[in-house]
């Protein structure tokens, strides 16, 4: 017996040593925790993704009085996920960043509280996918479409693909790359875009014909567009002869951004009939320990100055209808006209079937 | 003993029991029929057949090549041996991302292999396994080399002298006396490739899957946990019963072993036997580690107006932008390094006090607790990663959103490198030398201090380098634990590569050269640490 109590009165020393130990270290990310301000921390938890300028957060904090701490754990799904299972004792207060291929689920799992924000007005209703019930609030919408190598076109004097069905014609083959549609989020939305564009009779065929056109697949985004396409900074390097990938409408944008001395014009181009919408969502969490401050938050998140402030940071288009586009954006991004969605219910349904179905299609 | 069992039992144990646990039971009601559901899956199937196979070959491959590498490192003195030996251990800090960029430049389209005679083997299964020993090499080269060095060459000159043939001598002479280091990089080989993940998805592409990769997927993508916990099960039982077989190859070889001061057992290379194996080491450490890593810092140098610092430069800028997407390569380089301390001292306190127990008693119990602590390298990340959170979210241990969460997490897997190091070194000391000093009225604990510790510090100081790197270079758990924006290394790299640009492009291979030249150092510094005429122990 006195080994157990031993054994026991050892764990909890460690384990408030250890607790101890992270009190002691609780500033050191900056995030000022203390139990007596608490209040006046408010905090959001994202994925890796997120960003923000940080004049920003701080106009935030002198708006409000509340200091914004940012907890980011991993990619969309795996963040939403987490959320789910600390239900009831979360992280945060509000959570951004469940976009409308894992909306359902987010709200199946009832963990979000309802609340209508203040601005709501501003937001075009055909994004409001949580209709009157404002368990989650929209905040930016963005675009997964294919990218071409304009370099690569113009040598060969041939016109860029435009559509779906331009992708499977003879011209085009054996020149795109995509991504894992099980485990990458721009793959996930290609995939999505195909059933939005054929229909659940027609996408699996439509598969097999771009497989018969030489469709390549790896794993993730960053394989695709750094390793395999040739319009990337990476693929120059690395050789890469594939000018079609699977990527975002905003890639060119941010290609003239981060590129020294910036060029005219940007290097790659986007596939406007080959696009499926992505609507990200931000949403006040159960057992949130700062109701208050995370309403606040999200009206901001909804805010002129946020919704500005975000394509630059995180490149996808704001939400509100007066917002303005930075130039970067008007002069190199392109107009989606019509891209294509599908109802969250319908991929929360189907989506485990589809991806199954498109491996054993195109994967084996 | 009570702090190491403590500690695995609340940051491991508990965090994966209760994931595993939720996933079986529905509101309370225990589900095993899942097990078998989801067994009799043909894809399951699949995916345990091809994780098996090419675990078991990535380490026979990787003992093959590295094994020679040993002996070299171990007994032959050559200009640049210490440098080598730092830069064969850098592989094991970068993030796979970056290296899977760099095996494809020798594996490739256009790379070394398909300039020379046209061989490309990206997405093939053997890309995986050269990239397993890529990254294992230095696991191999370090803790057979480490005792290897340390032998009594003299012992196997005498079995010559006694007119045995030269490969009978080694046989029976140096062989045995190897038996349990081999044994123990061999079990660490395996449990890293067993789980391999970033390395299998980026290389192989998307049509291999391992158990590691599926269990991420049905956690963290499709949130699926019953099936998730079935092949956390699985993964444990197959972990559990390699760990067997391994105790079952040591039990009966570990002996006192009469250790020798390796500086006097390397000699320079004699014979054209001899330099043709220096020469073959070389060159498959050249081409193997040596290509891939030159590919990245080549890389960071090539700007779009020809070769220059512009990423470099560019990375001290970044900071000055603004926003929380990055901070200045200096800050994050510093967020590394206090991880990486923190975690090896974790590491080296819960590791060194088992190792000693593990020393000093035996029994069943005992060897089922040294099994224990090898399983952290047997088991999903992403089931540790959401473990905590389910766990960790009461007072006093709420922890879901403390910094120490990351070192915890990385100490569990440098846990057992200590161990597994500091093992064989310990047990090879004459436990007649702990009697004496007691007879003559040591207490235990002047005991460990005068004579185990002296002949084990460079043990500990290897041990600490292999901690050390773990953490520096551990992306898998630390990804999924949410904290206050101050990333690491690998974590910045990643996200730079997550986006499109031509310098976000380059500044993530500059900051991997600059990761990867901290590890080095770190290493070199480590290694000059070492006392010059210590009694022992390179690990």
């Amino acid at each position: 017996m006195s080994t157990t109590k031993k054994f026991a009165a050892t764990a909890l020393a460690a384990a408030l040593g250890v607790s101890t130990l992270a009190a002691c270290g609780g500033d050191k990310g900056g995030s000022g925790s203390g139990d007596g301000k608490k209040s006046k921390t408010v905090t959001l938890v994202s994925h890796d993704s997120f960003n923000a300028s940080d004049a920003v957060l701080k106009a935030f904090t002198e708006e409000t009085g509340y200091t914004v701490k940012v907890l980011k754990s991993g990619d969309a799904g795996a963040a939403l996920n987490q959320e789910i299972l600390t239900k009831g004792s979360p992280r945060g207060d509000v959570f951004f960043g469940v976009d409308n291929t894992l909306l359902s689920r987010a709200l199946d799992n009832g963990i979000f509280t309802p609340y209508e924000a203040k601005g709501l007005g501003a937001i075009p209703e055909g994004v409001r996918l949580d209709g009157d019930k404002h368990r989650v609030t929209p905040v930016d919408t963005g675009d997964i479409c294919v990218n071409y190598d304009k370099k690569y076109f113009a040598d060969k004097k041939l016109a860029p693909p435009k559509s779906f069905d331009d992708l499977i014609k003879p011209a085009y083959k054996n020149l795109l790359v995509t991504e894992n549609a099980g485990s990458s989020s721009p793959g996930l939305g290609f995939l999505l875009g195909t059933v939005g564009q054929y229909g659940d009779d027609g996408w699996e065929s439509y598969w097999k014909k771009l497989r018969a056109n030489g469709v390549k697949v790896v794993d993730g985004w960053e394989q695709a567009y750094n390793e395999e396409f040739s319009g990337s900074a990476g693929g120059k390097k690395a050789k890469a002869d594939r000018p079609l990938v699977v990527s975002y409408a905003s890639s060119p944008p941010v290609e003239v951004l981060y590129a020294e001395p910036q060029p005219k014009e940007a290097p790659t181009g986007v596939a406007t009939g080959t696009c499926f919408r992505q609507t990200e969502f931000a949403g006040l969490l159960t057992g949130a320990k700062n109701e208050e401050g995370g309403k606040a938050l999200i009206d901001f998140l909804i805010g002129k100055k946020f919704q500005e402030d975000m394509p630059l940071n995180m490149f996808v288009n704001p939400v509100i209808k007066d917002a303005k586009l930075p130039e970067l954006f008007t002069k190199h991004g392109v107009v989606v006209d019509k891209p294509q969605t599908v109802a969250p219910e319908k991929i929360a349904d189907q989506r485990e079937q589809w991806v199954k179905s498109w491996s054993s299609l195109v994967l084996k | 003993m009570a702090v190491p069992v403590a500690f695995f039992a609340v940051f491991f144990a508990y965090p994966v029991a209760a994931i595993t646990g939720r996933g079986l039971s529905v509101d309370g009601v225990w589900q095993f029929g899942r097990i078998g559901e989801v067994l009799s899956e043909p894809d399951i199937r699949g995916v345990l057949w091809f994780t098996t196979w090419q675990a078991l070959a990535s380490t026979a491959l990787t003992l093959l090549i590295a094994l020679p590498a040993a002996y070299v490192f171990a007994r032959l003195d050559f200009p640049g041996k210490q440098l080598l030996r730092a830069v064969v251990t850098v592989p094991f800090v970068l993030p796979t991302v970056v290296v899977g960029t760099a095996f494809l430049a020798l594996l490739g389209r256009g790379g070394l292999l398909d300039e020379l005679w046209g061989v490309r083997l990206d997405t093939s299964v053997w890309a995986i396994l050269l990239a397993h020993v890529f990254f294992n090499y230095a696991v191999v080269v370090r803790t057979v080399g480490g005792l290897w060095a340390q032998l009594d060459p003299r012992q196997e000159e005498a079995a010559r002298v006694l007119g045995a043939g030269r490969f009978a001598a080694w046989r029976r002479v140096t062989l045995p006396a190897l038996v349990p280091a081999v044994a123990a990089a061999a079990l660490m080989v395996f449990l890293f490739t067993f789980t391999s993940f970033g390395v299998v998805q980026i290389l192989g592409g998307p049509a291999y899957s391992t158990l590691e990769v599926e269990i991420y997927r049905q956690t963290a993508q499709f949130l699926d946990l019953p099936t998730a916990a079935v092949l956390t099960l699985v993964q444990f039982a197959a972990v559990g019963a390699i760990l067997a077989v391994h105790a079952w190859t040591v039990r009966r070889r570990e002996s006192a072993l009469k250790l020798v001061d390796p500086s006097r057992t390397a000699r320079r290379p004699r014979g054209a036997g001899q330099w043709a194996l220096l020469g073959g080491v070389l060159t498959t450490v050249a081409a193997l580690i040596l290509v891939p890593l030159g590919v990245l810092v080549e890389r960071s140098l090539d700007g779009p107006g020809g070769y220059g610092l512009g990423y470099y430069r560019a990375l001290q800028s970044a900071g000055a932008s603004g926003g929380t997407f990055l901070v200045p390569p200096l800050e994050a380089v510093w967020n590394s390094l206090e991880y990486a301390l923190a975690a090896t001292v974790i590491a080296l306190v819960v590791g060194g006090l088992a190792a000693a127990a593990l020393t000093r008693r035996a029994g069943r119990l005992v060897r089922g607790f040294d099994a224990l602590l090898m399983l952290p390298l047997g088991v999903s990340a992403v089931t540790v990663g959401f473990g905590f959170l389910i766990t960790l979210d009461e007072p006093p241990l709420d922890l879901r959103t403390s910094w120490i969460l990351v070192p915890l997490a990385q100490a569990l897997v440098g846990v057992p490198f200590v161990v597994r190091t500091m093992l064989p070194v310990l047990r090879a000391v004459d436990a007649r030398l702990r009697e004496a000093a007691a007879v003559l009225g040591a207490s235990p604990l002047r005991v460990w201090r005068e004579v185990d510790l002296p002949m084990v510090r460079r043990a500990l100081l290897v041990a600490a380098g292999f901690a050390f790197a773990v953490s520096l270079g551990e992306f898998g758990a630390t990804v999924f634990i949410a904290r206050p924006d101050n990333p690491t290394l690998p974590v910045a790299v990643a996200r730079l590569l997550g986006r499109a640009g031509d310098l976000n492009y380059g500044q993530a291979m500059a900051l991997s050269t600059i990761l990867m030249v901290v590890c080095a150092v770190a290493l070199l510094v480590l290694e000059r640490m070492r006392p010059d005429r210590s009694g022992s122990g390179e690990f």
